[in-house]
């Protein structure tokens, strides 16, 4: 083989591993979406109708995460312990 | 990233000694800095965990060196390419440094059967973390090692003369390790925040059920 096909592998190597590495990411991203959708049916069946919005809001923090995006839950997380890392 | 390829591959002057497979070493230095980098901040994650007890540290810690991981097995599939076409040898056990890098990277390997293998909790952060503090000592022996062991086989380009390199390549490995940092630092922010939502989605389940 020679110098420059060497050259093409490595960064071939590189760009599957970093390429492999983002599917998996989003993969896992959509499998917690799903998630997200399931505990918000969730939530919704288990809230009574006229006090859902009331005292405990039992489904209020499954629905916030689907609303406002799939980073929120993390947000909040990060907001609560003072800090956004 | 395109930046950093672009003149990596075609501005940078060939290497009269190497030829071609010297660009190589534009993606695998910075590879190994980067692994050397993620394995220090996940040991400073892990002595805050210790130092402060909050438990973030703990995933923090993980995810970097989890990346740490990541970039060091490509800084040795790399090297090993790198190595087939300047030495004619995929490996060689008689070079220090990459002995003791295969060494780092087997002792982060191990990290992840320790942490596994202990129920999750409080036992789990605090073992996993004195176990990456206990990984940190290798990072500057097998920085070092290649100077403080005359090693031969593997090249050294930084001295304390600076880089032997001209001012194009230098500017190309700077530029190519700073893509490199960037695609990490984005790989660890996304992949925290995603192992923290899991962890929110997992409670919020709990909560519900």
């Amino acid at each position: 083989m020679t110098g420059g096909e060497y050259l093409a592998i490595a960064y071939g190597v590189v760009f599957v591993f970093v390429l492999a590495y983002v599917g998996i990411i989003a993969a896992k991203l959509a499998r917690l979406q799903r998630e997200a959708s399931e505990l918000l049916e969730l939530a919704r069946r288990q809230r009574p109708a006229p006090q859902g919005a009331g005292a405990g809001d039992p489904g209020g923090d499954a629905e916030r995460v689907i609303l406002r995006g799939p980073f929120y839950a993390a947000g909040v997380r990060g907001l609560e312990s003072g800090t956004t890392a | 990233m395109g930046v950093a390829l672009a003149l990596s591959l075609l501005v940078a002057p060939e290497d009269a000694d190497q030829g071609i497979s010297q660009r190589i070493f534009y993606i695998h230095v910075p590879i190994a800095l980067t692994a050397y980098f993620c394995f220090g901040l996940g040991a400073w994650k892990a002595l805050l965990l210790l130092w402060r007890g909050d438990a973030r540290y703990d995933l923090e810690s993980y995810v970097a060196i989890h990346q740490g991981t990541i970039f060091g097995a490509l800084t040795l599939i790399t090297g090993s390419i790198w190595a087939k076409a300047s030495w004619g040898v995929w490996w060689t056990w008689d070079s220090n440094q990459l002995v003791l890098f295969l060494v780092l990277f087997l002792f982060y390997c191990a990290y992840f059967m320790l942490r596994f293998s202990i129920e999750e909790g409080a036992s789990r952060s605090r073992s996993s973390a004195v176990y990456a503090l206990f990984g940190v000592v290798l990072i500057p022996i097998s920085f070092l090692a290649i100077r403080l062991a005359e090693d031969f086989i593997h090249p050294t380009v930084f001295t304390r003369e600076g880089p032997q390199m001209t001012g194009t390549m230098f500017t190309a490995f700077c530029v190519s390790w700073a893509a490199v940092t960037l695609l990490a630092y984005v790989l660890y922010r996304v992949e925290l925040a995603g192992k923290r939502l899991a962890i929110d989605l997992r409670e919020l389940r709990e909560a519900l059920q």
